[in-house]
């Protein structure tokens, strides 16, 4: 009997000899400017080339402007990372997604939906947020910029064995809770770091009820509780949005991919180092308190008191946190104001999340001396909602309408928040400073952060849908 | 690889745990193209105050802990992002060793690839090693790492456990790109024997018809 990880890990293996790590065969191999001129160097400097330019992909994401994205970029050290990743790419002759192509977005979300991920891949990536692409039932993970190198001289990476984890999901989130809900309670369960060491599995009806966006999402959080990856076994729903992609197999190779892909999910009664049981049902829209995605609870109730927790560790870091957050414990979450909404983000940044988001604000207006940016996560993102009229919703309510990036997910852009202003933000971490110094960030799904937006506090968006 | 072998140094308590990435190296330093010169920016909105001044209440920037090689630190330690400029950092500061009760996946992997050597120490000894640090000014320790061993200068000492695969490529200073690509011809079987139709994209990126 096989998992899912055992079938990829096995299909992949260059090398294994005991004692040292295994050899694994990288099929994936996506590039980015902020980890990967470090690693051309070393190319350069060691007279090595980049082994496979059909299987590795680069696009400028994080710190392109979302609104001007006029040359030279203001921020001259970020104009010369951008320059250097198109140096970089034309000498070693890596395909790039420039600023200019229609296809650029945040890389988790421009590279799915070109087909370029598929079930049963290793993808790897200098990008934590990598492991959004084991939604595709692909074992896929953020390196290191040495491990980057590595993977173009050589196209595989040395890896110990993770051990596995089962996360069950049964019974069906109710409306207005989506897969961003989940995976934030999944993650308040687990703790900020009780996957670490694990590749988690989702598995039950409420996770294959999920879209691929839903899936993606999901996936793209596991590494907030430690986890080095998260999966989704391929089924039907996985066939079907690759079907037709442009760099999915065609044809006749599509139906013989599609017919291995049916075997890769794990078999019955495959055993697991973890297993974790939830019920999707009892779940409501979350709202992180803290400063860590595991400080969360649901947005109906209040700010935790630190001296009701468990463990010496757990109460010194709620305590540190609410100081940094400036909640007071009892503080109910539906009275707290924001000063910003964030929408997008290779989290939440994809056309189901600004739907969601969209239906939420319908004719509504947003909140006086609230800030709301919704930033699509690709160009083709940004078309499809262009199509639709999303973008009339955002923008009559009061919306900026901005063009793809990573933006205030981590503010390596010009999209900042100032010290001291608090954040709904559809994105993945509320680590302090992270949207900005002194900045203060409550993770939410897209329909809690319209809701949000609408009513200039935090909000249920059950009570507006 | 900078190879580690024995060290004996000054210890800096940090009693925090899940200290995450964006607190070593914050973003805003993450757009330049070198690999060094991040020392000056590790941890730098505890170091500095937003006016750019030091804060004295901040642990490494107390005069007891200049020049210290040896970061004591909280669970989880160097979570969050990929991002190898956070060990970059610790080490351009000046760190050679961290020590903690466990760290991120990520960052293990980073700190493995360029020589800072990461130790996993039980929950119980690392308080003791925390409290030493505290209460001893000029607390020192040598990390042997061929022995497995650290003895405080107050003579307080333990063993600990490291991976022996690991242990070897840190003692001899192996480079992981060297040591793989003395497997040319096992890559190139195993491309050989896996070339599926949907694996390859031989035409990169340009616009298909």
């Amino acid at each position: 009997m096989s998992t899912l990880l055992d079938k990829i890990w096995r299909s992949h293996l260059v090398r294994s000899q005991a004692g040292q790590p295994d050899l694994l065969y990288a099929d994936r191999h996506l590039v980015h400017e902020v980890t990967s001129p470090q690693a051309f160097a070393g190319l350069r400097a060691a007279g090595r080339q980049v082994r496979r330019t059909d299987l590795t992909y680069a696009v400028v994401d994080h710190i392109v402007p979302t609104d001007n994205r006029a040359e030279p970029l203001a921020d001259a050290v970020a104009d010369a990372q951008l320059k250097a990743l198109r140096a970089n790419c034309a000498e070693f002759g890596v395909a790039l997604l420039d600023t200019t192509d229609p296809r650029q977005g945040v890389i988790h979300v421009c590279m799915p939906e070109l087909g370029l991920i598929l079930p049963g891949q290793t993808v790897f990536c200098g990008d934590s947020h990598t492991a959004t692409h084991g939604a595709f039932g692909a074992l896929a993970f953020g390196v290191g910029t040495s491990e980057v190198e590595h993977l173009l001289a050589t196209q595989t990476l040395p890896q110990d064995r993770p051990r596995t984890m089962a996360v069950r999901v049964g019974g069906a989130l109710g409306p207005g809770v989506s897969a961003k809900d989940l995976i934030l309670a999944i993650i308040g369960r687990l703790g900020v770091a009780g996957g670490t060491g694990h590749v988690i599995e989702y598995l039950g009806k409420a996770v294959t009820a999920l879209s691929m966006e839903g899936r993606m999402t999901m996936c793209n959080m596991s590494v907030e509780c430690g986890a080095k990856a998260g999966m989704v076994a391929p089924d039907e729903t996985t066939i079907s949005w690759l079907r037709g992609r442009p760099y999915a197999p065609q044809g006749g190779d599509f139906e013989r991919a599609a017919a291995w892909w049916r075997t890769l999910p794990s078999d019955p009664g495959s055993r697991y180092d973890r297993e974790v049981s939830l019920d999707a049902t009892a779940i409501g829209p979350q709202v992180t308190w803290g400063t860590n995605p595991g400080q969360v609870a649901e947005i109906t109730g209040a700010a935790p008191d630190p001296a009701g927790l468990a463990g010496e560790q757990e109460r010194a870091s709620a305590l540190r946190a609410l100081d940094y957050m400036a909640l007071k414990p009892g503080v109910p979450f539906r009275d707290v104001a924001v000063d910003c909404v964030f929408i997008g983000s290779c989290t939440n940044g994809r056309l189901e999340d600004l739907r969601a988001a969209a239906a939420v604000v319908g004719a509504r207006k947003v909140s006086p001396g609230v800030r709301a940016l919704v930033v699509p996560g690709s160009g083709q993102v940004k078309a499809q909602a262009e199509a639709e009229g999303l973008d009339r919703v955002f923008k009559e309510a009061g919306f900026e309408w901005r063009l793809p990036g990573c933006s205030m997910c981590l503010a390596m852009n010009p999209d900042v928040l100032e010290a001291g202003e608090r954040c709904a933000s559809t994105s993945n971490r509320n680590f302090e400073d992270r949207q900005g110094r002194g900045g203060r960030t409550h993770l939410v799904s897209p329909a809690s952060a319209a809701a949000a937006a609408v009513t200039g506090r935090l909000s249920d968006p059950r009570q507006l849908i | 690889m900078q190879k580690f072998t024995v060290l004996t140094g000054l210890a800096a308590p940090l009693d925090r745990a899940n200290v995450d990435t964006d607190q070593l190296i914050p973003k805003q330093f993450l757009k330049r193209v070198e690999r060094e010169g991040f020392g000056q920016y590790l941890f730098y909105n505890w170091r500095f105050k937003p006016d750019g001044s030091p804060d004295l209440g901040f642990v490494l920037n107390q005069p007891r802990y200049q020049g210290a090689t040896i970061l004591l630190a909280g669970e989880n330690f160097g979570s969050g992002s990929s991002r190898e400029h956070a060990p970059w950092a610790l080490l351009d500061y000046g760190f050679r060793v961290v020590v903690a009760p466990s760290f991120a996946d990520i960052f293990r992997n980073n700190a493995s690839k360029i020589g800072l050597l990461l130790v996993e120490m039980d929950g119980q000894l690392m308080r003791e090693w925390l409290q030493r640090a505290q209460a001893n000014e000029g607390y020192r320790i040598t990390v042997d790492l061929a022995r497995q061993e650290m003895l405080g200068s107050d003579g307080f000492a333990c063993v600990f456990k490291i991976d022996p695969f690991h242990k070897r490529r840190l003692l001899e200073g192996l480079d992981d790109i060297g040591l793989t690509l003395e497997r040319q011809a096992e890559i190139k079987a195993y491309e050989e024997s896996h070339q599926e139709p949907w694996q390859a994209v031989a035409h990169g990126l340009t616009p298909r018809e």
